[in-house]
Order: C-alpha cells, then structure tokens, then sequence
C-alpha cells in the first residue's frame, strides 16, 4: 500500500509539474523561445504572494486574484522589451538574455527575502485530507494541484482549436511569415503568448509555493523539472506534457521511496532514459530543436 | 585591368601583439619569484577564469553550443583530486591531469545523450547532466557525500605548493588561449567558423557538423577539468553544492565572455579581467554585483552583441588573434594607349 500511495502522490504531483511545463511548452511552440528564467519567474510569483498574504493576512490563493493579471500584463512587458528582439534571432543570444534575468531574478530575491525559506501558510487546507483506503489518503491541496494542472491544459487546448487566437498561435507556430501574409499579427500573437506563459508560471510558482517551501535560488530546480516533462511528453503536445509531468512525478516519488537522496535522481534517470531511447518523447511531434 | 588577390592572416597589429604576448607570458613566469603569497593567489584565480571563459567561448562562441552545465566538468575536475589523491594516494600534480582526462572520459557519454538536443534544449539538457553529476557526488560517501572532502597535502610545503600551483594555472590559462588559437587557424577552425556563420552550407561543403562539435565538447570537457582541479589543488575544499555550483562558475563564465565580445579569442580575456578586477571592489556586495552583471549580459544580448570587445574591433579593425582568413583584392588599371 505505501507504493501505491507514492505512486498516487506523484500522479498528483505530476499536475503541478504539467503546470509549470505548460508555459516553457507554449513559449517553445509559438515563438521557438525558451526562457531559463522561467522557473525564476514562478518562484517570484511565489514570494508575491508570500508578501501579499503576510502585509494584507489573506490566503495566498487569494492573492492569486491579483497576481494572475499582474502576471499577464508582466508577460506583454517583457515581450515587448526583451523577448521580441530575441525571437529569430540566433538562439545562444536567447539562452544569454533569459539566464541573465535568471541571475537578476535571485540575487534580487535574495536581496529583498534573504536566503531564508519560506512558506505559504494556507491554514487548515495544507493539512486536509480525504481517506480512501487503510494506508491511503490523499491531500485536498495536492489534489487541487493536479486538477489546476489538468484544467489550465483544458482551458488552453479549448483556447488553440475554437478561438480565433488560439488558430493565429497554431499558425504562427507552423510558419510565422506565412501567417503574417494571411493577416496574423505576429506580434500581438507573441504577446499574447507570453502573457499566457506568465499567467502559467506564476499559478505554478504559488502552487508550488503552497506545497513545498522555496528559497530564492530555488527556481533553476523547477525550471529543469518543467523541462524535464516537457520532452518526457515530446515536444508539441499539451497533453503529452501532462503525461509527461505524471510521469516524472511517479519516478521522483518512487525514486523518494527508495532513498531520501534519490527522488530527483530518479527523475533525472527518467528523463536521460527517455532522451536515450525515444527522444521524440511519448506523444512528440516536433524535433528537439 | 588586372586584379590580384591574395587570403592575409596576420597583421602588423598582430604581429606587434604576439611580441608583446610573449614578454607578457615571461614577465607572469617570474611571478612567484617576486611577488607575494596573497598576489600569486589572486592571479591563479584570474588565471583559471581566462581558461574557463576561453573553453566556453570556444563552444558557445565558434561552434554554436551553448552549454550551461559547464560547472560539471569544473566538479569533476576537483573530485578527481579527491579521488586520486585522497582514496587512491597519487602525486597531487599528475593527479589534476587525471582528473582532467577522467572528465574528458565521462563527457563522452555525456555528449552523445546532450548532442540529442539542440540550441535553447541543448542548454537546459546539459544542466540537467551536471545536476545528475552534483547528485550522484552528493550520494557518494567515498568522497564525503553531502558535505564533501579536503584534498590531502600532507607532505608539500605550503610554499612550493603555491609556486607550482600558480605555474600550472599559467599553463592552463595560457595554454586555454594557445589552444583556441591554434584549433581556430587548423582546418577544424574553417569548418567550425563555415558551421557558425552557415550550418547548412558547410554540411554541403562537406563539414561533418556533428563530428566536428563532438569533438570539441570533449576537448573543452578536459580543459574545463584540467582548470577546475588546478583552482581546487589551491582552494583544496571541494564540496558537492558548490564544486558543482552553476551560480558560482558556469554563470559567471557566460557573462564573462557575453560581456568581454562571444565569439572572439580577445572577448573572454577582457571579459575575464573585468570579472576578477570589479570583483575584488564589490565583493562585499556579492548580489548586486551578480544583478549587475546579469543586466549587462541581457543588455550586451539585446543591444551590443560582439560585447566590448566588439566595439573596439569595429572602431579601430583590429585583430589581435589572426583567426580569420581575409582576401585582399588590389585592382590595377592599365593605361590604354
């Protein structure tokens, strides 16, 4: 029954890590961007709301009514400023610009917080849990993790194939050029992209903040976490990236079962297995490039 | 009219620099013989930054791999010094050329998993190995697991210790620069440079793309080591977290030679110099400092790409490392009677 119960722990845990993916997914489908700052940017949003909660004495969930559009209108920002001179460009400038917001992001976290670990005090809901079984409960705020997982991904698949948007983004993702001559705005489809990224990243940053403590040097871990799902899942598939963040999850709660040193480990393991064996991932579509 | 053409490698400039490189290189031989201890200290580190810049740059910079797990082969690099010294009781100097060597073996498979992404991938890819090195490190009780070793030097006088130490880092640091140099100028160096400016030209041309970038990623891999187990042979405390720090040596690499001209042998030097120089002043504000230069390297991504270096060759042509080949074409018009 532990087995089981680590199992269903990281199918749970696998929701916070689509989440996180999600972002790093889209960036990559429509503007062949990839933001080294993205985990970073969640853990921001995670001391956000850390602020929010303590000076205001609300819930950290509550918080989010204000942090989400913040983060929207964060994402057109750095759009419009940093990331539409580096889409086409040459890639090793891309991987420069965004791993220096990185170093930015944590030294002026670690500047304003200090080192120190923090929290999110959600009360009650952090400690609640619903018994299925002798040896097997499940936690009320994992489960609204995972189903905030599969929900932002619903929302987002519902947005790519019935929105007139949603059509700009595919088509901007299989040829930009050619969609700006069918009258696609390219830069207000990137915009909105990573407006979109960013409402992911920061949901993902105080989620994650609500389930474990952070410190301000935290973010590379979940950057590499979101990455790892997403080629687990293969490239260009949302729901692959659900897969694929529930695959990582299982391995990292296995892997944690075995020995209190092995649960990235084993994540780890799972991702350079899949990179060996199948690189397309398990749903891929695209290449890795 | 008659036109004649010619491919120039080397300059005046460059000819006049490599004189003045020369004297350089020997007035820093005497170093030990003359300065003291905290100052032979000091350059060791400026030393192994300028090899560490060089070999990034030499990926990143000529053959388009941007690895950001770099700080891998710095760690294995100090724990071959643990291992070979401490667990199996080698001399401490051939042990850092191990080590070097070790890392070159482990790159290998290493690469061929990492060579299976590319750019922006390629980059996250490889953190991830160098994550699974620091935690594979981290579980080894061998070498200290979790709070690591101190190399053993037990029987070298602090003295002597120092001077060697400081002459390897003048190999290592010279030698990063020599290497560079002399691969950019071999027929390696032209496929490299084709690959960089046109990927799908110089495969047509007959460069073996993939080859020709494995092969370098070893070579950096030992170079990197041969450097990470020389700072560590005079730091001698190796611990996992930070051995392995991406923050403390792979980031400061980037923004080093992003900021110094990427793509240029003269670009990592000043980078590194700068580094070491501003480091020693704002060291008692070590996140602003990283703020700052974080911000630079954004600003010199968005703005300035060659970085300083840049500016200077465009302001006065100037290359000090001949690395390109240029035709000079002079045109001669006959008179006609």
């Amino acid at each position: 029954m532990a087995w089981v119960n680590a199992i269903v722990q990281g199918i749970l845990l696998g929701g916070l890590y689509a989440v996180l993916a999600t972002g790093l997914s889209v960036g990559f489908g429509v503007m062949r961007l990839t933001n080294l700052a993205h985990g970073d940017m969640a853990i921001l949003a995670a001391f956000m709301a850390f602020s929010i909660s303590t000076s205001f004495k609300i819930s950290p969930l509550v918080a989010l009514l204000v942090i989400l559009p913040g983060a929207f209108v964060f994402g057109l920002l750095l759009q419009r400023f940093v990331f539409d001179r580096l889409i086409g460009g040459d890639p090793s400038l891309q991987i420069v610009a965004t791993f220096g917001l990185s170093i930015v992001i944590q030294n002026g976290l670690k500047k304003k917080y200090t080192a120190d670990t923090r929290g999110l005090n959600l009360g009650k809901l952090a400690t609640r849990s619903i018994r299925i079984t002798k040896g097997l409960t499940i936690g009320v705020l994992p489960l609204i993790t995972f189903l905030c997982g599969v929900g932002v991904l619903v929302l987002l698949a519902l947005f790519l194939s019935r929105t007139k948007m949603g059509r700009a983004f595919r088509a901007t993702s299989d040829d930009p050029d050619t969609a700006q001559l069918m009258g696609v705005d390219k830069r207000r489809v990137y915009a909105t992209a990573t407006g979109i990224t960013m409402l992911t990243v920061a949901l993902a940053g105080v989620l994650y903040g609500a389930k474990s403590s952070f410190d301000p040097f935290i973010g590379p871990a979940t950057l590499i976490f979101a990455f790892e799902a997403v080629i687990i899942g293969g490239l260009g598939s949302l729901w692959g990236t659900l897969a694929g963040g529930i695959a990582l999850g299982v391995a990292q709660a296995i892997g944690l079962k075995i020995n209190a040193g092995y649960g990235e480990l084993a994540g780890h393991a799972l991702f350079l297995g899949v990179l060996a064996t199948r690189p397309r991932g398990m749903f891929g579509k695209l290449d890795n490039r | 009219m008659a036109t004649s053409s010619k491919v120039i490698r080397s300059t005046t400039a460059s000819r006049v620099f490599a004189v003045v490189a020369l004297l350089v290189v020997i007035v820093l031989a005497t170093v030990p013989k003359w300065a003291d201890v905290s100052t032979v200290r000091k350059l060791v580190d400026l030393l192994i930054l300028i090899a560490l810049a060089q070999m990034w740059n030499l990926l990143a910079g000529f053959a388009g791999v941007v690895s950001v797990g770099q700080q891998a082969f710095v760690g294995i690099g100090a724990y071959g010094m643990v291992v070979f010294v401490n667990n199996l009781g080698f001399g401490l100097y051939t042990s850092i050329f191990i080590s070097a060597l070790v890392a070159a073996l482990i790159s290998i498979p290493m690469g061929l998993i990492a060579f299976r992404l590319r750019g922006s991938y390629f980059a996250i890819g490889s953190w991830v190995l160098a994550e699974v090195v620091r935690l594979a490190a981290k579980a080894n009780n061998s070498v200290g697991g979790g709070s690591g070793a101190s190399i053993k030097v037990a029987g070298y006088s602090a003295a002597s210790r120092s001077q060697n130490v400081y002459w390897i880092a003048l190999i290592v640091g010279v030698g990063a620069v020599a290497l560079t140099y002399a691969l950019l100028r071999s027929g390696l160096g032209l496929q490299l440079q084709a690959i960089r400016d046109n990927e799908g030209g110089a495969r047509g041309l007959g460069a073996n793309v993939y080859r020709t970038r494995f092969v370098l990623w070893v070579v950096v891999a030992f170079w990197t080591a041969l450097a990470g187990a020389t700072f560590y042979t005079k730091s001698l405390r190796v611990q996992p977290d930070q051995s392995f720090s991406v923050v403390s040596w792979t980031a400061p690499i980037i923004f080093m030679v992003v900021i110094g001209g990427i793509g240029s042998i003269e670009g990592p030097i000043i980078g590194a110099i700068a580094y070491w120089f501003f480091r020693e002043r704002f060291g008692n504000s070590p996140e602003y400092y990283a703020m700052a230069l974080g911000l630079l390297a954004v600003g010199v991504a968005l703005f300035l790409q060659r970085g300083v270096w840049g500016i200077i060759r465009r302001r006065f042509d100037l290359q000090l490392f001949p690395v390109r080949r240029r035709l000079s074409v002079t045109t001669e018009e006959k008179v006609s009677p």
